[in-house]
């Protein structure tokens, strides 16, 4: 166990060097700088500002100050937010970022593994039908078409949540994460409802299920201690994949409710060349998927006996 | 379905020659699903829209009506949906970005479909060590915010449609390799395939005869599965304002501008939205048809 984790790190931490250098030299390759956008300046004030902030030297020896910079904790200056640095931005936009994701993964599965194992154990029935029914509606509505469509419901027509976006002000109540952590987490629940709905149908059938029913256990021990168990492997495998969409999906989120977290800044700062900020989502989310994809194939092989670490 | 005489006597004629083949049984299950039958006519009405359609409509989907800003869905002049912000016509704009979404749709599809086949035929058929490393160097893939590649890439080189084609493409023939490789390892170690080895049919045969049909059926239910995907990543882009560019669209740009005109505008979000969402219901309707046809084992 002890040495799959260190070999699975023994690749990990090569495969974020790779992104960190790849995003670096591709971020670089764009047409266009930082300080190119706004109102023109003289060419002597740009080159001053561009020194300050070491982008005059050659892109190599660029590349090196900022992977010895990094090793140290220090993501640098923001190019474009004045007076703050990377890690600051990040600092703030994470919690956001990770409540509205946390959230959106607990309410996907517990939802989701219960709507999939009805629909199973009612295969073919109207249940099943409403609920395959409701999982096709999820994967078929963008969240960037669901999201302005609940706001414009339930925020303007019902009054029942706050329309102005989630402001850290206000704090994260209830009513203000409610519709982002949906809209994000509703194309899992359907995804999720419909791996667990084929997994559990072929467990139901399986011989070890028809022997726990023979011997008298009744239908919730069977189902809750008997098949869920195995039935509920392959829906952990999807976790990995399923945090990194995600991290993806809070990109259109935080835009769509105008929230402040950091997948927000992440497209702003790509298009605005603010390559500091754009290395430092980066290497945070790549990071953060890396070791979400690690803890979810030990957890795969802490439910399955049959999963052998050693090899 | 198949009811013309005519049409049961070749098929009878053909059964008496060869028997039902796998493709015979799966069309047939697939023409008892009646949600992929209506999905399948839905989509082709669609795709005749979006092809011949847009030539026919009065409207060009880049005209300003400068008269005409934000009308609503009325008979005058037919703009049965409206207008946008601009006064152009939805109808039009709607069938050029389904159009434009279904092309990225297919080519996407296309390019992930050449790169995964490829790859993971290669590493099921050499296996060993090759096998162990392509599919390794899949798996470390897998873990990697994509998208954020995919952003920087529209950044880097613009927001190209034919980079767009390629960047979805290449991020989504992961799956497709995995598939193509465990279906080609599990068909390499089959009795059949042994037999044709041992019956001295060539290897170029047993490919043609027995690899590619049986391997086929995943490939094509993912594909169905995988259009879909790739049309939401699109749309993905676009909103985010990194996909194509004006005057052209897609149905993920036309919904973009629709919810920040939704208030005083609801018809620009609700014509695209809604084309988009019949859109994907019957793709998935199709694929998961054309699943339950090929491999009927599940349902």
């Amino acid at each position: 166990m002890l040495g799959f984790v260190l070999r699975r790190f023994g690749v990990a931490i090569p495969t974020i060097l790779v992104i960190i250098t790849v995003a670096f030299f591709m971020m670089r390759v764009a047409p266009g700088g930082p300080f190119d956008l706004e109102r023109p300046m003289p060419e002597e004030t740009r080159q001053v500002i561009m020194a300050s902030y070491g982008l005059d030297k050659p892109l190599i020896f660029q590349y090196f100050d900022y992977m010895g910079n990094l090793f140290q904790g220090d993501l640098g200056p923001s190019l474009k937010l004045r007076d703050k640095n990377v890690a600051e931005i990040i600092a703030e936009g994470f919690p956001v970022s990770a409540t509205i994701g946390l959230l959106s993964m607990l309410l996907a599965i517990g939802l989701g593994t219960l709507l999939g194992s009805i629909a199973a154990l009612k295969q073919n029935s109207g249940t099943d039908f409403s609920v395959m029914t409701f999982a096709m509606v999820g994967i078929s509505i963008p969240p960037f078409v669901m999201g302005p469509i609940l706001a414009l419901v339930f925020g303007l027509y019902l009054g029942l949540v706050p329309t102005g976006g989630l402001d850290p002000r206000y704090g994260m109540t209830p009513d203000r994460l409610i519709l982002p952590v949906i809209t994000l987490a509703l194309p899992q629940i359907a995804i999720i409802a419909r791996l667990m709905r084929a997994s559990m149908i072929e467990v139901v059938r399986s011989n070890y299920i028809r022997t726990a029913r023979a011997k008298g256990l009744s239908a919730p021990a069977v189902i809750i201690r008997h098949a869920l168990r195995s039935a509920i492997l392959p829906l952990v495998s999807y976790l990995g994949p399923a945090s990194a969409a995600v991290i993806s999906g809070s990109l259109v989120i935080e835009r769509v409710f105008q929230l402040p977290g950091i997948g927000k800044h992440f497209v702003d700062a790509a298009l605005q060349r603010d390559y500091t900020v754009v290395m430092g989502v980066v290497i945070v989310y790549a990071t953060l998927i890396i070791v979400l994809n690690l803890l979810a194939d030990l957890l795969y092989g802490v439910l399955n006996p049959k999963v052998k670490y050693e090899s | 379905m198949l009811t013309t005489p005519q049409e049961k006597a070749e098929l009878l004629e053909k059964a008496a020659v060869r028997g039902r083949s796998l493709w015979d049984d799966a069309r047939a299950r697939l023409m008892r699903n009646r949600a992929a039958v209506v999905s399948m006519i839905v989509l082709g009405t669609l795709v005749f829209l979006a092809t011949i359609g847009q030539l026919l409509w009065v409207h060009d989907y880049d005209t300003i009506y400068r008269d005409r800003v934000w009308i609503g869905p009325t008979m005058e002049n037919l703009h049965i949906l409206g207008t946008d912000a601009q006064g152009r016509d939805m109808v039009a704009r709607i069938l050029v970005g389904l159009g434009v979404s279904l092309m990225v749709g297919i080519v996407a599809t296309f390019v992930s479909l050449v790169i995964g086949v490829t790859w993971g035929a290669t590493a099921g058929f050499i296996g060993g060590r090759v096998d162990q490393l392509m599919m390794r160097f899949v798996d470390i893939l897998y873990s990697l915010p994509f998208i954020f590649f995919v952003i920087i890439l529209m950044v880097t080189f613009g927001r190209n449609i034919v980079l767009i084609f390629v960047a979805i493409g290449a991020v989504e023939w992961l799956t497709m390799a995995r598939i193509v490789r465990g279906q080609t390892i599990a068909l390499k170690g089959m009795e059949f395939v042994e037999a044709a080895h041992a019956a001295g049919v060539s290897r170029p045969n047993i490919i043609q005869r027995h690899i590619i049909p049986n391997v086929l059926g995943p490939v094509v239910v993912y594909v169905t599965l995988m259009i879909p995907v790739v049309i939401l990543a699109e749309s993905f882009l676009s909103f985010l304002g990194l996909g194509v560019q004006e005057p052209l669209t897609s149905l993920g740009r036309l919904i973009s501008a629709g919810a920040q005109d939704m208030e005083p505008a609801p018809w620009t979000l609700i014509g695209p939205a809604v084309t988009m969402m019949v859109t994907l219901f019957c793709l998935n309707f199709i694929g998961d048809g054309l699943r339950d046809a090929i491999d009927p084992k599940d349902r």
